[in-house]
């Protein structure tokens, strides 16, 4: 029940007595206030700015600590006041949470300072009103997020007992955790820079000889760049080696790009190993040996920013195939143009339609080589529609990529939303949890039998005001378990029962329920039901039967769910022993067994049998009832069945 | 090609524009007009605690505790029909409380007016709390009779306790059958309608209602709720 409107119980109390003449049964009595005092201004002096509010105001939410008896630790006995040292700020946000029934996110408030508050007060940040609910989960996002990046960070901190494998993994991985991988990293980037330097100077012609023309270094000192070559190429195996050693998962290294660069880096160098001086296989040797540049992808483990740039191309993928695709829709556009229109003129460098691919492209990107010119006046209109469209269409990549990296940005954020959207179900599902709890806290206090322990017809009114101590201890059970609010709502709940001649029941039970009076019942009993006749005595054994019988008769439920409810109702009969015991009161044959307090209560509990009482109305509802209140048991007063016979119709 | 595209989306973007600014400045209008309506509901005040003091069983401090809640639920002083069906359906969380709510917003709000002010609810209170025996099987004849004619039929009784059973809510033990409304308004005319002849009248109701002991005892049962 949303404590908001708990001014309105005494409203809808009010409003019961509507029920009055409907109501074929008895109603139960209602809870006292004991502690009945007039509503009072309570003073909450926190960190010295002093809050006033009502003592209800706090009641509203008893599971709080304000509305709990645990703001009584900090009471104050010389000024006669509770004392918070908390922030006085934050306060006020909490304070307006019991006068209005909202939680509200100061946006002001750090996120961790508003939390540690919360939590003291004891109230749960899901129940921030939808208004703040947004921007705090946002705040506390980020800053999870920035704390689990400070966590990083820290995790160079070595962790203790590492084996040697992952030592070298991490070293890897992390060039800064020791002076050796330091040390690594930066051999094998000087390598690679000395590698690329080698194929880019190879090919630079080195001086003539006089009597040959320039050729290039590369054949000039053949054994030094080859030697070169090699040292390179050592050190690049060994360190895919090491890689490959240390790697978590082999597997999953192998398939990875950078290991596969490096292969593709090393591996014509054994090809050429291998390969002799073939004069076939040698054109395509060399073609191999292109694959030397790739080593400088090898930068990309030294450098963020290449991998980066990866990231983004690969992400930005499908936006640069449309634009590839427009482009070339363009380009044969053009090019079809171009060439009729100049297929006329004589001398015409446009000999195919391929071939003035070449020159659309040129005139596109706006290079404008000048190796193909158009000489018709047709083909000049068009050369130049071309080369203006080709501004417009060249300059459409830039906002795309741009476009690309806010859209990823962005799409982050939106995954986070999304995750945000699944914590707002998850906090609409919690807060129909707590609205079922309701009912569910309803269910449970009746179960514990403490609904019944007040029952009109079972104590004459005089009765119960002759012994004011069995009736505080009843109180004093009732508050042990609910607040009054609870108590006063249950009460409601029960009178709305017995207006009704049903009970509330959770799902499972009334699924059992619903199969008992569907199927017809047997009336011998089973054999197991000696053995179940117990400690309790015959009004519980008289329950127990009944449900055995419904219970056996329903084939469809295990045998173990069968237990479960004997269990079930063997507690439930336990529970009243003691509280019966207790009440003097309702004693009303002192000398009579102990059976009698059992047999009350199981008047009392109309709960889960068929009820003893209005039988007209209960043999059309329970075609299974069993006969009722019936030879073994021993005679006694049965005022409940008495009164229920005038009002039985 | 792509210029063509970029030319014709520019064109539809402008039509569609002015199109919207269109409806856009229609809304406008309207709102201007909904927010004269709005200002006219304006809130209510109640009248003075010492009237309200003479015409109900109530004393100051009860007044001021019962104000006081009402106010915070309802800062505008009135509870309309959907407020008083979402308050009230807070409390029975099992099953469907509206149709019970509108039959108790009807009988509190004395003068039909639509909705229920201060002085209706201490008034409704008063007589259910405060009141004398006669006066709460009056309210409660008043709350059966839903079209006020003074007379119970069985058609509005078949309502009044079909809207009980919802609160109920599916979930009960035993399950309910489709003849249990129709059962629970028969054995009610059984014991209520005396000369028989198919309605009930005020004084019927009070005159069966203080028959029995049962219904008596109940409607003492509320005292001290307050």
């Amino acid at each position: 029940m949303a404590a908001g409107v708990a001014a309105w119980l005494p409203f809808a109390r009010a409003a019961a007595i509507g029920w009055m003449p409907v109501a074929n049964l008895p109603m139960p009595v209602a809870p006292t206030n004991k502690n009945k005092r007039q509503d009072e201004l309570i003073i909450l002096n926190v960190s010295g700015r002093r809050f006033q509010t009502w003592r209800n105001t706090l009641d509203r939410y008893p599971d709080t600590l304000l509305g709990s008896s645990e703001k009584e630790f900090f009471f104050n006995e010389e000024t006669r006041e509770y004392f918070f040292d908390r922030d006085p700020d934050s306060f006020r946000s909490i304070l307006n949470f019991y006068r209005t029934g909202k939680l509200h996110y100061p946006r002001y408030e750090c996120i961790s300072a508003y939390d540690e508050e919360l939590a003291f007060f004891g109230i749960i940040p899901e129940i921030i009103s939808d208004c703040c609910y947004e921007e705090y989960k946002d705040r506390k996002r980020e800053n999870t997020e920035r704390l689990m990046d400070d966590l990083e960070d820290n995790k160079d901190n070595k962790p203790p007992n590492m084996t040697f494998r992952e030592t070298m993994w991490r070293a890897f991985e992390n060039p800064h955790t020791s002076t050796m991988a330091l040390v690594f990293y930066y051999v094998t980037g000087f390598f690679i820079a000395i590698s690329v330097i080698t194929n880019v100077v190879e090919t630079v012609p080195c001086g003539t000889t006089p009597n040959q023309r320039d050729i290039p270094c590369g054949e000039r000192y053949t054994e030094a760049f080859f030697c070169m070559d090699t040292a390179c190429v050592m050190i690049f195996t060994v360190e895919y080696l090491m890689r490959l050693f240390a790697a978590p998962s082999r597997y999953r290294f192998m398939r990875s790009v950078m290991s596969i660069i490096d292969v593709v880096a090393i591996l014509p160098y054994y090809i050429g190993l291998v390969m002799t001086n073939n004069e076939d296989v040698s054109g395509a040797f060399v073609t191999l040996r292109v694959f030397r540049v790739f080593r400088i992808f090898k930068f990309s483990r030294h450098s963020q920013g290449l991998r980066i740039l990866g990231y983004t191309l690969k992400s930005c993928a499908s936006e640069l195939g449309f634009l590839l695709f427009s482009l070339t829709m363009a380009i044969i556009i053009f090019a079809t143009v171009m060439f009729y229109a100049e297929k006329g003129s004589s001398s015409s460098k446009f000999t195919s339609i391929p071939a003035s691919f070449w020159y659309t492209i040129v005139t596109m990107t706006t290079l404008g080589y000048g190796d193909m010119v158009p000489k018709t006046i047709a083909g000049k209109i068009f050369g130049s529609i071309c080369s203006l469209s080709g501004v417009l269409v060249i300059a459409l990549p830039v906002p795309v990529i741009v476009s690309n990296f806010s859209r990823i940005y962005h799409q982050n954020q939106r995954a986070d939303k999304r995750r945000a959207q699944k914590v707002q179900k998850a906090r609409l599902a919690r807060m129909r949890i707590s609205k079922a709890g309701s009912s569910t806290a309803f269910l449970h206090s009746k179960r514990n039998g403490l609904n019944q322990s007040l029952e009109l017809t079972q104590l004459p009114y005089y009765k119960m005001k002759l012994s004011p101590q069995g009736s505080l201890e009843e109180d004093q059970q009732l508050k042990k378990t609910t607040s009054l609010l609870e108590s006063q709502h249950h009460h409601l709940l029960h009178c709305l029962e017995k207006t009704t001649n049903h009970e509330f029941v959770d799902e499972r039970l009334y699924e059992q329920g619903y199969l008992q009076t569907a199927l017809q019942n047997f009336p011998s009993q089973s054999p197991s039901l000696s053995s179940e006749e117990g400690v309790t005595g015959t009004c519980c054994s008289r329950r127990t039967k009944k449900n055995i019988q419904a219970l056996n008769a329903t084939h469809t439920h295990s045998h173990t769910h069968n237990l479960q409810e004997l269990s079930a109702l063997h507690i439930h009969c336990g529970e009243q022993q003691p509280l019966n015991t207790s009440r003097s009161s309702l004693n009303l044959m002192s000398d009579e067994s102990g059976s009698l307090n059992c047999k009350s209560s199981g008047l009392v509990t109309t709960a889960i049998i068929s009820i003893p009482t209005p039988p007209s109305n209960n043999s059309r509802a329970n075609p299974d009832a069993p006969p009722p209140p019936n030879p073994d048991a021993p005679p006694r007063p049965n005022p409940g069945s008495d009164v229920v016979k005038i009002s039985a119709l | 090609m792509l210029q063509v595209c970029v030319a014709t989306d520019a064109v539809m973007g402008l039509i569609m524009g002015t199109f919207s600014m269109q409806g856009k400045q229609d809304n406008y209008r309207k709102d201007r007009v909904c927010d004269d309506l709005e200002l006219s509901v304006v809130c209510h005040r109640p009248e003075a605690l010492d009237l309200l003091e003479a015409q109900s069983n109530f004393n100051r401090k009860e007044l001021q505790v019962l104000y006081r809640g009402f106010k915070n639920e309802c800062p505008s002083g009135v509870v309309n029909e959907e407020t008083f069906k979402q308050i009230y359906s807070q409390f029975f969380p099992h099953g469907d409380a509206s149709t019970y709510a509108h039959y108790l917003f009807n009988a509190f709000d004395s003068s039909q007016s639509g909705s229920i002010k201060f002085e209706d609810f201490v008034t409704a209170l008063s007589i259910l709390l405060r009141g004398t025996t006669t006066e709460k099987l009056q309210w409660t004849f008043n709350l059966y009779d839903i079209n006020k004619d003074g007379y119970i039929n069985k058609e509005e009784m078949t309502d009044i306790v079909k809207a009980i059973y919802d609160m109920m809510g599916r979930f009960t033990y035993p399950a309910m059958k489709t003849d249990t409304t129709r059962q629970h308004v028969d054995a009610f005319f059984q014991k209520m309608d005396k000369n028989r002849d198919g309605v009930v009248t005020l004084d019927e109701f009070i005159l069966s209602c203080q028959e029995d002991e049962n219904i008596m005892r109940s409607l003492q049962l509320f005292e001290n709720v307050i």
